[in-house]
């Protein structure tokens, strides 16, 4: 495997060159994006600036015939935090950047004017083009362009206008199987930094590639049929995932009385029946849209799916269930056709929908439109695409949104939007959101999985006792989960199948000719956490921003009454192992 | 004395006659466990990992109030 880098500010135009992966051999996805971001960007930097980097890199196995192991991580300084971001996402890029030899790229520098490039990556080399007939299109727009100049045998990683306006908000969409922009690389804003470094587009042709190959092919064949049977035989993600998306979820943390509503005032939606995953499948299905479908090829889960509108038309892929909760249940928004077309609006202008929900949350208690008003949430969002002042603010998040409105109530950890679940109802991942290196963030150590699905044990949801041990021990493995580029759900197999987390470690073995242990995994999380620690430090995030809002301490959540409860010194331990 | 039944996912096939969406009112004698309720519904064995008693979670052997709202899932998660 290689780097490649594209100095955007070089004397005479952007400058393509190759190296070996050198001191990051042997690093994949976040563990890489997170380990270069440490070494050459410095933490004081302005993430906008010369000095920032973008970092995309797909995992360890993505490109081997390694089941659902097609996530990228997207790595820089995040100018939403301050710190470092790793952004994750789906879709069909980091397959095929694997397969061309790629650890990573790393975009630098900064351009000498406002000219936006195209990047486009093939078996031949890589060619950086100048292209202005690109500003300002949409991210849908865009890849019909790129399919229209370079054929169909191409993926896309792009933004939209909200990454060219550079706004804190601004996701990097990755195409999906069917070359369409709808999974991105969401939080953080990294988005906004491919913006400020004068990229569009990066095009990528998977023409004449071909998987890599094991070091040991028994090894790893052996390793691949028993890791993709430990999926399909564990009933979350055999049977719950594929046929009801994540969106199985609504009615779950609804029933827990931990669903986050009207912007974080109630802890149940009384009509989140009509939003759920049950109805949006029955919906899809029923329309002529599919309720169960991969985001890449070789996912063996299929927990995405496609929705279309009631003649039969496509609007988008399944919106998640947190893109329904943001832009649906937050903002008392129960109509799933409503959410859909927020759901596209977001992919095309290249936007973070959970950022976005809870923006617009804020902004109805601050009273620019009223909860429950779908139509003025689309228009809302439409003036983000516009880039009119009242966009420009709601496109920078949450936290800039509260700030300028006068809202006291503004669900943001280091500036990053809290997700779809009350931390006064779900007390362990109010400690992932309060302490992970990324801001508010609940993949980062999903502690929903144990405190409401009794997935890998249970811990109590509604007492503070065991949440910072459950969140730590989470926070290590998703880590280096993030690292193979394996999607995150396999989690709920291997946490509770030994011999699936087994075959996930006898993957890398067999492919890399290694004998890593299970210790040598939870080295790698802890190792990541410690880099990505470091340098947020040196940004100067500190043990004071490991804290959510004033608000979630002193204000009860209903029904179960409760604030959030683990103590600002049992926050502190987390890392402390 | 009435309660509130509430099956979701793949169990809302077994909500009895009367329900509304995933829920249904459903009369109780006094002293009725959660388990019991469950037999008489022949809702099967998977859907005993994840249940609610009013928000909280419950292990089945719980007696039932007036009132109460009882959820039950099959084994599901997301994210």
């Amino acid at each position: 495997m290689k780097i490649l880098r594209i100095n955007m500010g070089a004397a005479g135009g952007p400058k393509v060159s190759e190296e070996p992966m050198g001191q990051f051999e042997g690093l994949g996805g976040r563990g890489l994006t997170s380990a270069i971001v440490a070494k050459e960007v410095p933490p004081l930097c302005h993430p906008l600036g010369e000095d920032n980097k973008l970092v995309i890199a797909p995992g360890l196995l993505s490109g081997t015939p390694a089941a659902i192991s097609g996530r990228v991580s997207v790595g820089c300084k995040s100018p939403l935090t301050g710190g470092i971001k790793e952004a994750n996402s789906g879709g069909q890029p980091s397959q095929v950047l694997a397969m061309l030899g790629y650890g990573a790229i790393i975009l630098e520098g900064k351009p000498k004017d406002d000219t936006l490039y195209k990047v486009f990556i093939s078996k031949e080399g890589v060619k950086v083009s100048p292209d202005n007939s690109l500003r300002m299109l949409g991210n849908y727009a865009l890849v019909e362009k790129m399919k229209k100049d370079h054929g169909e045998k191409i993926c896309c990683i792009s933004i939209g206008q909200a990454g060219e306006m550079k706004m804190s908000a601004a996701s990097i969409a990755f195409t999906d199987m069917e070359l369409r922009p709808t999974r991105h690389a969401g939080r953080g804003g990294v988005g906004a930094v491919m913006g400020a470094k004068g990229v569009k587009v990066i095009v990528v042709s998977d023409a004449g590639t071909e998987r890599r190959t094991p070091k040991n092919p028994e090894k790893f064949r052996e390793a691949n049929k028993k890791f993709a049977e430990g999926l399909k035989k564990h009933p979350v993600t055999g049977e719950g995932l594929p046929a009801y998306g994540t969106n199985v979820l609504t009615n779950v943390i609804n029933e827990a009385g931990a669903y986050p509503t009207k912007n974080f005032m109630w802890g149940r939606f009384d009509t989140c029946q009509k939003i759920s995953g049950e109805t949006q499948a029955q919906t899809e299905t029923s329309r002529g849209g599919l309720a169960t479908h991969g985001c890449h090829r070789g996912c063996v889960i299929q927990c995405s799916g496609i929705f279309v509108d009631k003649d039969g038309h496509y609007v988008t892929k399944q919106p998640e269930y947190e893109t329904v909760w943001a832009l649906g249940g937050n903002c008392c928004i129960d109509d799933l056709d409503v959410i859909a077309q927020l759901d596209r609006l977001c992919d095309d202008i290249g936007v973070d929908t959970i950022e976005m929900g809870a923006t617009i949350g804020v902004a109805m208690e601050a009273g620019l439109a009223k909860f429950g008003d779908g139509q003025a949430s689309i228009n809302l969002l439409k003036e983000v695409g516009k880039g009119s002042p009242i966009g420009r603010i709601l496109g920078n998040g949450a936290a800039v949104t509260g700030k300028v409105f006068g809202v006291e109530r503004v669900p943001v950890v280091k500036g990053q939007a809290l997700p779809a679940y009350d931390p006064r109802g779900i007390q362990g991942i109010g400690v992932t959101y309060a302490t992970s290196t990324q801001g508010a963030d609940h993949t980062a150590g999903y502690a929903v999985a144990t405190n409401i699905m009794k997935v890998g044990g249970y811990v109590d949801p509604l007492k503070p006792e065991g949440q910072v041990e459950l969140s730590r021990n989470l926070q290590i493995a998703t880590a280096a989960i993030d690292s193979t580029g394996m999607c995150l759900f396999i989690a709920f197999a291997v946490m509770d199948q030994p011999e699936t987390f087994q075959a996930l470690i006898d993957l890398l073995n067999g492919f890399y000719g290694l004998n890593l242990t299970a210790d040598d995994v939870t080295a790698l999380g802890k190792q990541i956490l410690k880099t990505e620690r470091e340098f947020n430090l040196r940004a100067g995030l500190t043990a004071k921003q490991d804290r959510l809002p004033d608000f979630f301490k002193k204000e009860t959540l209903s029904p179960h009454n409760l604030t959030f409860m683990v103590k600002d010194e049992e926050l502190d331990q987390v890392f402390n192992w | 004395m009435k309660i509130e039944l509430r099956l979701y996912a793949s169990l809302g096939r077994y909500l009895p006659e009367g329900k509304e969406g995933n829920s249904c009112t459903v009369e109780v004698q006094p002293g009725t466990t959660i388990r019991e309720l469950f037999l008489r519904f022949a809702i099967p064995p998977e859907a005993r990992k994840i249940i609610f008693l009013n928000g909280i979670h419950a292990q089945g052997d719980e007696v039932l109030k007036d009132g109460d709202r009882v959820g039950a899932f099959p084994p599901v998660a997301g994210g």
